[in-house]
């Protein structure tokens, strides 16, 4: 077989861009393994006299990174839980409850995720200083600057999206299974939850991974909702951690790392089921 | 079942997007009340909570020096995207979907930077376009202070430095929903065209482009989405000021920190709404008119 000259080309140019994709990421990871005074020194970009895990062990002692890694954990884990729930039951009701209304909702919905959020922030900001929470759900006593008020913009932001995916995934479900369900006594609620949430697990799991990332990621509603640095979930803080390391930047780079690492298990482990989520609401739209 | 999750975006989502309308026509700090008045012009205080008509709009257009530069760049970043990024993303795609070795790793390194948080991209890249120390300057020589280059810091050139960075993610983006959207085609599709003598340029562009429909409209909508909603990469470079000036971060400016003009500020939300309503409208219009066709 001869080797045409299109497929050489089409090697080079991906070998290429894969290399040169990963070059940010590695430069990043290499400073981040070298001690201060070197760097300070030779510069970056210069060969490594001692590799070092110290900058990991600095950023970490010597800021409130676990503190930050904490408020992702309790902000994360309870809004991706909450939109599920929520978004399964509406996408249930819509393809499946016979009403008019659907289409409107349907749309309702979608059109509220892809609204650039800063359309929204003017208001909501005056807002989240206009409800008051009790104590306990929010130590600043009202929805701003409170994680359960991250929580919730999450939750509504990021519900229209895993409606419109949900609602196209249980269009799937063939009708008759609901019908001798129905016959069998089962209520609404018992074809919703004992029938129709284990049926679409694939595309939960898949939407549980990707909010898990997009959420964790978020950056915005955070810098904007949350006031007290203290209180600011990972990706926001860096931010501040960049502040407060900004005369060493081998500390910031460790941090960065720190902080990606979340991201790169999910990536690593759950790649197919990131990528499932992201095209079920595409390719089927 | 219904009505928590409807409630919820009503109150957090659509509601907020119809008050910034309203806002939009009042000069409010915030704080105090609103009041149903005309405001008084002049006077020793500037009249706060009042109704000022079209005024914010008038002054964003004429006496608000960052309005015009960040339109500007947001349609530059529209610019790039369309015109860049996402091809680029649509020829990784292409040439992943001929299963060439080692594809799955071409597409996993490729597809890395959009697991990665943009606040996080932002402060990688900065690793590269550090002036004194970073990658670039001193594999160019440009590393000392009499001839250094200040990517992100010099006006002119940051912009083009952090589309960089924005389109070493969109690029990634575009390629994973393009390859779902290739391996839908049917591939008899294509081969019926090989054999009929396409070759595989004409195959592409006048057999698959066309069968993926659905799916282009779902990557332009994106791409003008993630114009209009770039924020994260020029509030961490440098908050959006001085050559990074975006619509997004110039409503976030307006409300946090010391300036807090809230009818302001919302009159360029619903700048930035009227325009995103463009992309939405035309995607929902395609998509539920397809979805009632069925």
């Amino acid at each position: 077989m001869k080797l045409r000259l299109p497929r050489a080309l089409a090697y080079a140019f991906l070998i290429a861009a894969t290399l040169a994709w990963l070059l940010p990421v590695l430069f990043a990871l290499y400073i981040s393994f070298r001690p201060y005074g070197e760097t300070s020194r030779y510069g970056y970009v210069s060969l490594p006299h001692h590799l070092t895990f110290s900058n990991f062990v600095n950023a970490w002692t010597q800021s409130d990174m676990l503190r930050f890694f904490l408020n992702s954990v309790l902000i994360t884990v309870p809004a991706v839980l909450l939109t599920l729930l929520l978004a399964s039951m509406v996408a249930y009701v819509i393809s499946r409850v016979n009403i008019k209304v659907n289409i409107a909702l349907l749309l309702l919905f979608t059109a509220g995720n892809l609204l650039p959020q800063q359309v929204v922030i003017t208001p909501l900001y005056r807002l989240y200083l206009l409800i008051p929470l009790p104590g306990f759900l929010s130590s600043s006593g009202y929805l701003y600057d409170s994680y359960t008020g991250l929580i919730v913009i999450n939750v509504a932001f990021q519900t229209g999206f895993c409606v419109f995916v949900l609602s196209n995934y249980m269009r799937t479900i063939p009708a008759e299974m609901y019908e001798a369900a129905e016959v069998d006594g089962a209520s609404l609620w018992a074809r919703y939850w004992r029938m129709t949430v284990p049926l679409c697990r694939p595309a939960l799991a898949a939407l549980a991974t990707l909010l898990t990332t997009w959420i964790y990621n978020d950056f915005f509603w955070a810098i904007t909702l949350i006031s007290t640095g203290g209180k600011r979930p990972i990706t926001s803080a860096l931010q501040n951690l960049q502040g407060q390391f900004i005369s060493n930047q081998n500390l910031i780079a460790a941090a960065a790392m720190l902080a990606a690492v979340p991201t790169l298990v999910v990536y690593l482990l759950l790649q197919r089921q990131f990528i499932a989520g992201l095209t079920l609401g595409s390719a089927k739209g | 079942m219904l009505a928590i999750p409807v409630l919820a975006d009503l109150a957090f989502i659509w509601g907020p997007a119809l008050v910034s309308i309203a806002l939009s026509f009042f000069r409010w700090s915030g704080i105090g009340g609103l009041h149903a008045r005309s405001c008084i012009p002049g006077g020793l205080f500037p009249d706060n909570g009042c109704y000022t008509g079209v005024s914010n709009y008038h002054e964003a257009a004429t006496n608000y020096p960052p309005f015009w530069p960040a339109v500007r760049h947001n349609l530059i970043w529209l610019g790039v995207f369309v015109g860049f990024a996402t091809p680029l993303g649509m020829l990784f795609a292409v040439l992943i979907d001929r299963g060439l070795k080692g594809s799955r790793i071409y597409q996993t390194v490729l597809f890395l930077p959009v697991m990665l948080s943009l606040a996080l991209t932002g402060i990688i890249w900065e690793f590269f376009y550090s002036p004194n120390y970073g990658l670039i300057n001193t594999v160019i020589g440009r590393n000392t202070n009499a001839n250094l280059i200040d990517w992100l810091g010099n006006p002119k050139l940051n912009l083009w430095a952090v589309l960089v960075e924005a389109t070493w993610r969109q690029a990634g983006y575009v390629m994973v929903l393009y390859l779902a959207g290739l391996k839908a085609v049917d591939p008899s599709l294509k081969e019926a065209a090989v054999i009929d003598g396409a070759n595989a340029w004409q195959a592409f562009w006048r057999v698959t482009f066309p069968a993926m429909k659905p799916i282009n409209i779902v990557i332009a909508v994106i791409t003008v989405i993630e114009s209009l909603r770039a924020f994260d990469l020029v509030y961490i470079t440098n908050k959006g000021t001085n050559g990074l000036e975006m619509l997004s971060a110039l409503i976030v400016n307006n409300i946090v920190g010391e300036t807090s003009r809230i009818g302001f500020g919302s009159a360029l939300g619903v700048v930035l709404m009227v325009i995103a309503l463009v992309p939405i409208s035309y995607f929902l219009y395609y998509t539920f008119r397809r979805k009632e066709a069925r």
